[in-house]
This record gives C-alpha cells, structure tokens and sequence, in this order.
C-alpha cells in the first residue's frame, strides 16, 4: 500500500521529509510557491557546518545527539560531504574563551604549533592553538539542496508551485516561518551572513573565531569561496543586513587572517530562522496537519534526524521524541 | 526591598535578556532567582515593524518589570532617541540610559550622561543612569533629576567585581537615600554580596549568568548571595581590627605581652 503525503514547503526540512518518505514507499508531492531552492527560504543562507559537538556549546542535548546523524545522511543523499573536522580558534588575548569551550565540549583535542599547521597552514601564522573536532563535517548548503530536489524528482515525488493551503488529509507542513500563521509560539531569530571569494586563501574545514562581541564562524565553500557567519539577533525582520552587523562580520574575518582584507565582497545575505522557545525542533500535530519546524541554526545538522522521526510517525505510528501532541 | 521612582519592586537582583542560550532558559534564570525587574535592549532589535515584538513578548510573559536600555549608544542624541522609542514601544517611563564613551571599555560618558539625563527627566522619563562611581558625576546625575544611581563595578562584560570599593562605599554614605544599584562587572554571587553588605539596593547583572554553563543555576546563587549580603548588611556587621581578639577567653598569659 502507498499512502499519498503531501508536504508543504520545499526548503531543507520539507526536502528531507520528502526523500525519507519516499524512499519508504510514500507517494510523494511538494508543494512550494518557488520553483526551486532559492533566497527565499532560509537554508539558502546557512552555514552548511554539520558540527553537532561545537553546537553543544550553547544548545541542549539532543541537537548533539542527533546532528550526528546529518553527515552520512547527507552522504547517502549525494550531498558532497567534507569531513574534515572543524578548528575552533580565539585571539591570544581571549584565550580563557577557548578553555571554556573546551570545558562544555566534547568530541575535540586540542592542537597546537606544527600540528594546526599541518591542519591549516593559513591559521599558522596567527594562532598557536586550537580546537580540533575530528568527527565534524561541512557540506555546500545551495548544492546539497539541488541535488537533493534533482533526486527527488528522479524518484517520482512530484513539486508543485503553489502557495495555496492543501485541502487534502495527510499534509507534512515544513514552511518554516510561514508557519507562523498557524504556530503562534514560533519565533524569528534574524541572521545575517557574507560570502567572500579570496583565490588565493585555503581552508579546509570550518573555523569558528570564539570572541567576546563578534563569535565567527567560516565555512570553505571550494574555488576561493567562503561563507562567513552569522549575527544571531531577536527580530523576525528578514530582509535588512546592517552595516554593524557586516562590518562586525568581515572584522573577524580579517582577524581570522588580515589577507581575508584583500577578499572581494560576493554577496551579503539576511534571513529569519523558526525557533521555539528553547530553539529545539519540534514534530506537532493539530488536526489532520504535521509540522515539522523550529530548527532554529541547526536546519542542516537536525533535518534528518527529523525527517526520520517523521516517517516513522507517519508510517508506523512510532511516537517521536520530539512530538509535541495535541492536547486541545 | 528597593524602591525605584515610587515603585517598589520585590528582589536585589535584576537581570539583563541577552546572550541566554534561548528564550526558555532565560525564563528559567528568572524563575530560580526571582529577579524582579529585566532589562531589554531596544536598539539592536530594533527593525522595521516592531521586529522584535516576539523575543518582547516572551520577556513580558515573565511578569516582572521591564526596564528599557539604551545599550550600544554612543552619543547624547542616540540615548535620547532611542529611549523615546522605548517608551512608546513598552509603555513605560523608566529608562536604563547608557551613553558609551569608549568603545573598547564600554565606560560611561559621564558629559554626555549627564546632559542626556536632563533632556529626558524634563521630557517625563525616570531615567536609571549606568554611570561611573565617581562621587561629582553622580552628584550632577541627581542635580540632573535622576532617582536612582548606578554605579558600574567593573566594565561591562568582564567579570571583574567591584574594582573600586572605596568610591562605592562612599557613594553609598554621600548618599544615604538615594537606591544604588551596581551595574555591570560582577562575575561571581560573592561580588554581588559585597555589594549587598556596601549597603546597595541591588544589583544588576547579564554576563554572569547568561554566559554561565548552567545560567537557570547560576541565577539562583546571586539569588542566595543578595540575600546572605543583605543579611549582613542589615545585621550590622563587626569591624575589622588588625589584632586577634579570641572569642574564648585565654587564661595564664601576661596582659599585654
């Protein structure tokens, strides 16, 4: 029997959803008022970082828990993964912050001179020490969402443009903040994000900058690109990155290496992620909708273990950890 | 407990909203310590269409006083502004101003913190001054209309305590009635418990708990050490002397040897 599922919304957790259904035998459609991955949702603008161990740092136990699952998830998917690990730094003055880090992390070891040259021979120069967590990885969100879709239409689920609400029973709802309309306890958390080409500068993994005002993350996204991240304010505003928060953006960036001074400015990026809360994710349904949503920073690193826990509801009634009932 | 511009509020502590891991363990913070008044920051949030309003909403659901600041402000006409627009956004004449003077120490403009504090009291506000310990500058802050002082331990962020205890205590004895507050710089419950057994009204605090590992945990230590300094404070405590005075008496040695 194929039970037929539609889900709406197309952005990294309705993709997710769509391919654990279907590759579970569910009759696919999605439905997304854009033709394609794109700025308008707000993956487009993520980090691509799968580093749960890092995000423990500041989130709860089950984001490190699951974001484990995300880099052979996406492996298995066809995303091109990176696992190289990822480097946490700080500047010599703010070096009581990366023992902290240290402190409330696990899955690192620390490493120092030769060996983070080794590692990354650009950040030799500037930092003596860092952090090393070997079992994180990196993926380039943009491309890992075209080919998610691509495989997706490869295996019969059928992508419809459209905005409208489905009348139909069964609907995985994966909008978002759009879902706002319905989940009134979802809230914006303002984002803003730069992508720089410097040719001449190699990384190979992501690098986060632990600083007091300016935290910093730089992912390498191949051919010179990099992507540096991100602001993190209370506001659901989605359209307006600020001189401050750039300025205090490519600041970092140049601390990271003052030749990241030379870099040509490729784009400037602002969205709002969903959150709950206590920006963990949640499955919740009401009536005859399921919400997937309040991924919160950790869309890439979360979605599939969510997409996991939705299939198993949806097609074998197996209540997931993450479900949030309907009382009412 | 304090009083502030007529308004009696029920804890020492007050706590700054930002830097929490999320909204819900900033709501825990609260609840564990009973803080009673928290601080929101307008600026930063600030975007078209009351952006912020959800993060607002879930401050306002902690059902404690809301005091507005005017954080990351660098000039007279920038505290003034943003504060007007705290008052409409919170509906609320109370007003935690800050005018930054130095932007790598976060320190006070005392000249332009002064001027802004009498452009807002004539303009109606109850202005909370984030000032210096500095004996004149507080003097003209309540020349200028302010209410209440308060005074910073140690610059924003750093964790530091109260770097200047003589110029507290003597802020606290110029000013008898006056409700002090020490602002900024505390890192550890026992620097707010000094303050407490200076004989401040209360403190306030972010850093030090929303950057702690467990923020809800660390709330609820401040909570204990106001009160334990409070205490001490009110049981007017014993002073200091440099010779030991055994609290048993010791038999069968020369008086004075």
């Amino acid at each position: 029997m194929t039970t037929p599922v539609i889900i709406r919304g197309a952005g990294v957790v309705g993709l997710c959803v769509a391919s654990e259904l279907r590759a579970r035998g569910a009759l696919v459609t999605l439905l997304d008022p854009a033709p394609g991955p794109g700025p308008q949702a707000c993956s487009w603008w993520a980090g691509g970082m799968l580093a749960p161990f890092c995000e423990g740092y500041t989130a709860e136990e089950p984001v490190v828990r699951l974001g484990q699952e995300a880099a052979t998830w996406w492996q298995t998917h066809g995303a091109e993964v990176h696992r190289n690990g990822s480097l946490v730094v700080t500047l010599a003055r703010d070096r009581a912050e990366l023992s902290q880090f240290a402190r409330r992390t696990s899955g690192h070891e620390t490493v120092s001179g030769a060996n983070l040259g080794g590692l990354e021979p650009l950040l030799a120069d500037q930092f003596d020490r860092a952090l090393f967590f070997k079992d994180e990885a990196h993926i380039n969100p943009r491309q890992s969402l075209t080919t998610l879709r691509a495989r997706l239409i490869k295996d019969g689920v059928t992508f419809e443009q459209t905005n409208a609400a489905p009348t139909a029973p069964n609907v995985i709802d994966c909008r978002g903040l759009a879902a706002r309309d319905a989940l009134k306890d979802l809230r914006g958390v303002k984002g803003e994000m730069v992508i720089l080409r410097a040719p001449d500068l190699t990384l190979s993994r992501p690098v986060r900058l632990l600083h007091p005002r300016f935290p910093l993350y730089i992912v390498p996204r191949g051919d010179g690109v990099f992507m540096l991240g991100a602001t993190q304010i209370e506001s659901g505003e989605r359209g307006r990155a600020s001189v401050r928060s750039v300025m205090e953006l490519l600041s970092a960036a140049y601390a990271l290496h003052p030749a990241f001074g030379e870099a040509e400015l490729l784009e400037i990026g602002t969205d709002a992620r969903p959150a709950f809360a206590d920006n963990l994710p949640r499955i919740r349904r009401r009536g005859g909708t399921i919400y997937v949503n309040g991924l919160f920073r950790h869309g890439f690193l979360l979605s599939p273990a969510l997409a996991r826990m939705l299939a198993d509801l949806v097609l074998d009634g197996q209540i997931p950890e993450v479900m949030d009932e309907d009382h009412s | 407990m304090p009083i502030f511009y007529e308004t009696e509020v029920n804890s020492r502590l007050m706590l700054g909203t930002a830097q929490y891991p999320s909204p819900a363990i900033l709501a825990q913070a609260f609840k564990r310590s009973g803080a009673g008044i928290a601080t929101v920051s307008v600026r930063r949030e600030a975007g078209g269409e009351r952006a912020g309003q959800d993060f607002w909403d879930l401050i306002a659901d902690l059902g404690v006083k809301l005091l507005p600041n005017t954080a990351g402000c660098h000039s007279v006409r920038e505290a003034v502004t943003t504060a007007q627009m705290a008052r409409e956004l919170f509906d609320t004449p109370w007003i935690k101003l800050e005018v930054i003077g130095h932007a790598d120490t976060l320190q006070p403009d005392p000249f332009g913190l002064v001027e802004a504090a009498r452009i807002l009291t004539d303009d109606g506000f109850q202005v909370f001054p984030y000032c210096t310990e500095d004996l004149v500058l507080c003097d003209r802050l309540i020349k200028a209309g302010c209410r209440v002082l308060m005074p910073w331990g140690a610059p924003i962020g750093t964790g530091l305590g109260l770097n200047n205890v003589y110029g507290l205590r003597s802020l606290r004895a110029h000013f008898p009635d006056v409700p002090l507050v020490v602002d900024a710089g505390l890192g550890l419950p026992s620097q707010a418990a000094q303050a407490m057994e200076l004989g401040y009204d209360a403190v306030l605090l972010n850093t030090a708990v929303a950057k702690a590992g467990d923020p809800a945990t660390m709330a609820e230590g401040f909570a204990r050490a106001l009160d334990a300094g409070r205490l001490a404070f009110e049981a007017d405590p014993m002073e200091p002397r440099d010779m030991a005075a055994p609290s048993t008496p010791i038999l069968g040695k020369a008086f004075l040897a």
